[in-house]
């Protein structure tokens, strides 16, 4: 393993080898000169309060180079001032931050040319130019991607003279992930980086951050965007009230509690469940079944994949003439669903089956309600 | 996957030079406000306005005190200069910066809190080499001739004020809300021309104010600036009285300045 025994760096011989594309191994190698090796971000028990109000509230996350971490929560749940505290913006008021070994605000000055970051609200001067704004941030670091080039990969040359002022949503949020790697980073903080942007500027930046990500870069985005947490992270930290509620691959969290699988229905409203379920549950989990029959209402809520341990198929109307069975979804489960419609003379106009998406382990953890 | 050569394969991320990151931010700056028309109109086109407005029209009964109207009127036009630069420009320049992010943004850069603070300070002074460049051009036109030998004490004049002007401005940069600072940068900027001894010398003001604008930044600039372009040497009481308006107001802005 070439990561444990990496010698040090011969300036000589790094100066003379001459090539310039960044590689994984060579981030790796670099990281590993560094204080810890594996983690590149820490957050260990970290508390913040704004005005007496604990905004984050124990909360813990781990990031690794090479990995694109996901921060998911609703709006309010403490993802932004969390990243605030990694980026050294912010002072915990308890617990530990470490990036790259070190304390973002204690250690700014050595972590500020390792670290990019792109800010919620843009953190963009309106009144200069798209280009220039990015070649002005180029110029505080010693050796910056070029900037021509970031900007054919991000498709910013269409308005490269534009004011930012003037800018859409989605092109300043480009301009604004542009600056955030133009340092060639070695860890990335993306608040919310696909805000306002269109599927292609999404697209364009999704694959940005999968070459970030080859290339050996810590990436931690906070999303509330269920797809983009999907489709892009190794790691998902949902967050909520100020906490890490649930935390794994995004695999492992779709997996986890209730069952593998879903069966949506689309029928007349107003069917009672509690048959179905009694059916489904009884021939493997006689318990649960008990469980479930025991309470005379149909379940009218999936619980949270925290909440019940057991397996066994819960289900609810989730919306009129729309009902969500959850459970270990196999051909025998589907022919008692079929049964069960054929029972009541109903005939339905969908029945699909799939596995739980993100989204609704998200909802079933933080709650189906506006807030 | 050979280690030998991978480190070089990746330039490590390092931080320009101290001195490229602040002078990019400094020029970086002064482009931005000479390239605002708002900023324009009240760094340039406000100070010559007012000279050519008070040399050229007698609306105003000047008493010059045996000077010239254009050598009486001119340094105070230069003092007004500042301020309008590192006060009222810099104040609304900050605030919206502050506002929308720039400032963690570039905070988080290898620039640093210290090197922005830096770039913002350096930037006043390269736009007031400009205003000097103007002002100065349209007095000569008008038929200035200073004392070449004044120009020490004019640009020590000129610190001073600059420090104690941006000071303020900072101050209130840091913990009003941008739209409030917009009110409050122009409003103070028009209360102290009028009534801060900037223009003209504090003791031609009316009942206490005589007494009063001496105390004030803006007095102690305007008899700063007289005193080196009329005099030949910069008054130790304005001297005292910007220095301690900037360790008050600089103080105060280190203390109070929110970068949210």
């Amino acid at each position: 393993m070439p990561l444990s025994d990496a010698p040090a760096i011969d300036p000589a011989q790094a100066a003379t080898a001459g090539a310039t594309t960044p590689t994984a191994e060579a981030r790796a190698a670099g990281a590993a000169t560094g204080p810890d090796q594996a983690v590149a971000v820490e957050v260990r028990g970290l508390v913040k309060r704004y005005d007496g109000r604990a905004v984050v509230d124990g909360l813990d996350l781990v990031a690794r180079p090479g990995a694109v971490t996901a921060v998911l929560g609703p709006n309010g749940a403490g993802k932004t001032t969390t990243i605030e505290c990694c980026e050294g913006l912010r002072s915990p008021d308890g617990g530990t931050v470490r990036v790259l070994g070190r304390d973002p605000v204690a250690d700014a000055r050595a972590l500020r040319p390792r670290v990019g970051v792109m800010l919620q609200d843009g953190g963009l001067p309106t009144g200069v130019r798209a280009l220039e704004l990015l070649r002005h941030v180029a110029a505080m670091y010693a050796t910056p991607r070029p900037v021509d080039e970031l900007a054919e990969r991000l498709g910013l040359h269409g308005f490269a003279r534009t004011t930012v002022r003037r800018l859409s949503g989605g092109q300043r949020q480009r301009v604004a992930l542009a600056a955030a790697v133009v340092g060639r980073p070695d860890v990335v903080f993306l608040d919310e980086p696909s805000a306002g942007m269109d599927p292609q500027s999404r697209r364009a930046v999704w694959d940005l951050v999968r070459e970030l990500r080859a290339d050996g870069v810590a990436i931690v985005l906070t999303t509330h965007l269920m797809d983009e947490a999907a489709d892009l992270a190794d790691h998902v930290h949902v967050v909520d009230h100020g906490r890490v509620i649930a935390s794994g691959s995004v695999r492992e969290l779709t997996d986890a509690g209730t069952g593998p699988g879903t069966v949506r229905i689309e029928a007349a409203p107003g069917l009672d469940l509690t048959p179905l379920l009694t059916t489904l549950n009884t021939p493997s989990t006689p318990l649960s079944a008990g469980y479930l029959s025991s309470q005379s209402p149909p379940v009218q809520q999936i619980p949270s994949t925290q909440r019940s341990g057991q397996e066994g198929w819960v289900g609810s109307e989730s919306e009129a003439g729309v009902y969500t069975l959850t459970g270990a979804v196999d051909p025998a489960a589907l022919a008692a669903v079929t049964a069960w419609l054929a029972e009541r003379g109903v005939l339905a106009r969908s029945v699909t089956t799939g596995r739980r998406t993100l989204e609704d382990v998200f909802l079933d953890l933080t709650g189906r309600n506006l807030r | 996957m050979s280690v030998q050569t991978a480190p070089a394969a990746a330039p490590t991320p390092a931080a320009a030079p101290a001195v490229r990151r602040i002078a990019a931010q400094a020029s970086f700056e002064t482009r931005a406000i000479l390239r605002n028309g708002e900023q324009l109109l009240v760094t340039i086109v406000l100070p010559v306005l007012v000279l050519v407005g008070l040399v050229r029209t007698s609306f105003l009964d000047l008493d010059t005190q045996g000077y010239t109207r254009i050598d009486f009127v001119t340094p105070g036009v230069l003092a007004l200069a500042v301020m309008s630069t590192a006060f009222t420009s810099q104040a609304i320049a900050t605030a919206f910066d502050r506002r929308n992010g720039v400032l963690r943004l570039m905070a988080t850069t290898p620039l640093g809190r210290g090197g922005l603070l830096a770039g913002k300070v350096l930037g006043v002074l390269a736009v007031e080499l400009v205003q000097v460049v103007v002002i100065a051009g349209v007095a000569v036109a008008l038929g200035w001739r200073p004392e070449l030998g004044a120009l020490p004490a004019v640009v020590g004049a000129g610190l001073l004020g600059t420090a104690a002007f941006t000071a303020l401005a900072l101050l209130l940069a840091g913990t009003l809300r941008a739209e409030g600072v917009l009110a409050v940068a122009n409003l103070v900027l028009v209360l102290l021309t009028v009534g801060g001894g900037v223009l003209l010398p504090a003791e031609q003001l009316a009942g206490p104010l005589a007494h009063a604008a001496v105390l004030l930044p803006s007095g102690a600039l305007g008899e700063a600036m007289r005193g080196a372009l009329l005099h030949g040497s910069v008054p130790a009481f304005s001297v005292v009285v910007l220095l301690g308006w900037t360790a008050a107001l600089g103080a105060g802005a280190a203390r109070l300045f929110r970068w949210h």
